[in-house]
């Protein structure tokens, strides 16, 4: 492994982290998942059925990847610091990505109740990878209370709408003192190289590869997307010029 | 005893978290299951003798799809 993902001190080969949610089928999921290259996969916690209790996918996920629970609806830092502990119990990991929604149509981030319960899941111990605003300032705020990583928004979560604000994700790239994951937003394999691009260690992608036409071969696509994405990001791109500057030699051209 | 589970009101016999998990057919060895009770998480070791008060609202979840 020459360029792992490192977070919280635990290595990762793989910088795809993967949802498990709105696949048309299990197996359609299980064989996405293996496309992708994902390690790292997300759940949520919910309240069982007591009326016709049945199995959870879990059980097929729970032995092959490494479990990142989920706080998804919540829209309190009581609900959601509870919700991670109930994962913690239900998982046996420590590891949570934190979400706190202010907007249930916008589905956009509480800063401030998820400043408050990730400082308080640190202080629980928890490894806490909050969903979060394309803001440096809320990053910054995050990693100042010991967040692992954080993961800003491209656009809206389930929208597919791409990296709406590329230069605020470049900046919080630059100074974050923590992994970025971009999270949200991506709708296809170039959004992902382009996170990549932009600096992001890391991408976390649900929608755009379960609701897709083929999800293992999109899934396939976005591994290949951010495999590339990081390449450049490590090789450096040339800077953009407004000017052609030709590329074959400019001596020796026939007839001159 | 009336009790809240999972957010609906129910009378129940049961006095201890096994006891109603029993009661829902819930088998308490199954994976991945988790219970709080009144907003603290009930450790699966403490559910034999972790007695349950009337009024008592209990949460019990699993893991499910996520993104």
């Amino acid at each position: 492994m020459t360029d792992p993902l490192v977070i919280a001190g635990t290595t990762f080969s793989s910088r795809l982290i993967a949802g498990t949610a709105r696949y048309p089928n299990q197996q359609v999921m299980l064989d996405a998942l293996a496309a992708s290259g994902a390690e790292l996969v997300t759940a949520s916690i919910r309240r069982i059925s007591l009326e016709g209790y049945s199995g959870s996918l879990i059980d097929l996920l729970g032995d092959k990847y490494r479990i990142l629970p989920n706080t998804a609806g919540c829209v309190t830092a009581r609900d959601a610091i509870l919700t991670a502990e109930l994962a913690r119990e239900a998982l046996d990991t420590n590891w949570v990505k934190l979400e706190l929604i202010g907007d249930r149509e916008l589905l956009y981030p509480d800063v401030e109740q998820l400043v408050h319960a990730a400082d308080e899941l640190v202080r629980k111990g928890f490894v806490v990878l909050p969903y979060c605003n394309e803001d440096p300032v809320s990053c910054q705020k995050l990693a100042d209370v010991g967040c692992a990583a954080v993961m800003p928004l491209g656009s809206l979560i389930g929208s597919g709408m791409g990296i709406a604000n590329p230069t605020a994700i470049e900046l919080i790239c630059s100074r974050s003192p923590v992994p970025v994951v971009l999270d949200a937003g991506i709708g296809t394999a170039s959004d992902a190289a382009q996170a990549m691009e932009l600096g992001c260690d890391a991408v976390m992608i649900d929608t755009a590869i379960a609701k897709s036409h083929d999800p293992v071969r999109m899934a396939a696509a976005m591994r290949a997307a951010v495999e590339g994405g990081r390449l450049a990001r490590l090789a450096g791109r040339i800077p953009k010029q407004r000017f052609a500057e030709p590329s074959s030699p400019q001596l020796g051209l026939v007839g001159s | 005893m009336h009790l809240t589970i999972n957010g609906k009101d129910a009378d129940l016999a049961a006095t201890t978290i096994a006891e109603l998990l029993a009661e829902q057919g819930i088998d308490p060895k199954t994976r991945f299951l988790a219970v709080a009770v009144n907003g603290a998480v009930v450790r699966r070791a403490e559910w034999q003798a972790a007695a349950l008060a009337a009024g008592d609202n209990v949460e019990i979840v699993r893991p499910f799809q996520g993104g």
